[in-house]
């Protein structure tokens, strides 16, 4: 499939419908996790606040996702110099980023209630923080060059360093986390999860996955166009 | 060999010789430690608490001075090309940049760690785990340090990105050096921290290069 949506024409004939159709699907898909996000029964511990999760958990497991993806395609572009694997890893960062930050403001909001702090610099948080800083750095040093080629290639190798070195972060600060022995924040989660609070979860997870894609496609669409307006204009110019 | 080894004295020589080389990363170094008492307050008892951790903070910024000339005055003047062209791989010319930055920058730093720590409150006894830590801390922050230094090669600011691109991945070695230090003052098992400190090091020595040598060849391409 790759191989096939390689060749730039190809992938655009295939994005034209497949962006609006994926983009229809997670709408439709977060419209009924939203729905089941408000009117699930409240937790017996954690009352209201417990919607925060189906907004949270996502957007935490789509950060790591994105940036998954930015490695791949920053791998496929310093491997195979494709030019289309280099515009899908500029696409995919902002969204990364956002849903880092989305990520980190809802855990935030969820904290001050449950935890009586907006933040704690626990494990999970920090690694999360780095994730978003590292997001930063490759959008930061693709603005920072001028050639659009070089600034793609600089940037996927440093997506290719995060990448090996994300393990060893978490790994790192989970050791930290341990050392320092924080007052325990968090409350003992029950084993299981009632499958009503499963569903809203699954489908936000799932929408979230498909606004990705389809937010995704728009954008390396938008980058193709970008490119084929900047060689247009150099041919006019002569 | 021979040609690695020429590299290496030539970028010692290149460090010392201009600018004050380890001096200025020196000099930082104490500054941001004098900013620490000013901003937290003088009370010793405060300030030993966060000495060593202090120390290292300091010592992960001041390691990140020396990081924009390291590249940038040989891409600059046409010397790059010439290594690129040159018997001596790009990797092995990356490997001796950082080995250079490591003992000229890194240990000069190593060496004030400890003096910075007790200054700041630090207990005697940790002086030799302090100085051990920061010089096998150094050597991941410098081969790390060295790929920002590579990828930010024809930017129009090379510092600042530097720092926003490394300081992420000096995480790490931060948690390690200071956590070895921390674990040793409090009595528990600082073995595992420093071998880690070292193994991520030694990790950072031996694939750093590739990176760098890749972020060079880019940039002149």
């Amino acid at each position: 499939m790759f191989q096939a949506l390689a060749n730039p024409q190809r992938f655009m004939d295939f994005s034209r419908w497949a962006a609006p159709l994926v983009g229809i699907i997670a709408a439709i898909l977060i419209a009924i996790g939203l729905w089941l996000t408000f009117t699930v029964p409240e937790d017996y511990q954690q009352g209201d606040t417990v919607r925060m999760m189906f907004i949270h958990v996502p957007a935490a497991y789509m950060a790591m996702f994105c940036y998954a993806c930015l490695g791949g395609a920053s791998f496929m572009g310093l491997v195979f110099r494709h030019s289309l694997a280099d515009a899908a890893g500029r696409a995919c960062a902002p969204l990364g980023a956002g849903f880092t930050f989305l990520a980190l403001v809802t855990g935030s909001l969820w904290g001050r209630p449950m935890w009586g702090t907006w933040w704690v610099w626990d494990a999970r948080m920090t690694s999360v923080l780095v994730l978003f800083l590292l997001y930063i750095g490759y959008m930061a040093l693709q603005a920072a060059i001028d050639d659009e080629v070089k600034a793609a290639r600089a940037a996927s190798i440093l997506a290719l360093v995060g990448l090996i070195n994300l393990p060893i972060i978490k790994f790192s600060v989970d050791w930290w986390n341990t050392l320092h022995q924080p007052a325990s924040v968090f409350r003992a989660g029950g084993p299981t999860m009632p499958p009503a609070y499963l569903w809203p979860l699954a489908l936000m997870a799932i929408g979230y996955m498909a606004l990705f894609g389809s937010l995704w496609m728009v954008r390396v669409r938008s980058e193709v166009w970008r490119k084929r307006a900047n060689s247009l204009a150099l041919q006019a110019a002569g | 060999m021979n040609g690695f080894w020429v590299m290496l004295r030539r970028e010692m020589a290149m460090a010392w010789g201009r600018g004050g080389g380890p001096l200025l990363a020196l000099t930082f170094f104490v500054a941001t430690a004098t900013l620490l008492p000013l901003a937290v307050g003088a009370s010793p008892a405060r300030l030993a608490a966060v000495a060593p951790g202090s120390a290292w903070l300091a010592l992960a910024l001041a390691s990140l001075l020396s990081l924009e000339r390291l590249f940038e005055r040989d891409y600059e003047d046409g010397t790059l090309d010439l290594l690129a062209l040159g018997p001596v791989p790009l990797e092995a010319v990356a490997f001796a940049k950082g080995l250079a930055q490591w003992l000229t920058n890194g240990a000069p730093l190593a060496l004030a760690a400890p003096v910075v720590a007790v200054a700041l409150g630090a207990e005697l006894r940790l002086v030799p785990l302090i100085f051990v830590s920061a010089l096998i801390g150094g050597l991941g922050l410098a081969f790390t340090g060295g790929i920002g230094a590579a990828l930010s090669l024809g930017s129009k600011r090379g510092g600042v990105l530097i720092a926003v691109l490394v300081l992420p991945l000096f995480a790490p070695p931060v948690i390690f050096g200071a956590g070895a230090i921390e674990a040793f003052a409090g009595g528990l098992d600082w073995h595992p921290a420093l071998g880690l400190l070292a193994a991520y090091g030694l990790a950072a020595a031996a694939l750093g290069p590739f990176a760098m040598a890749a972020a060079c060849r880019n940039a002149l391409s």
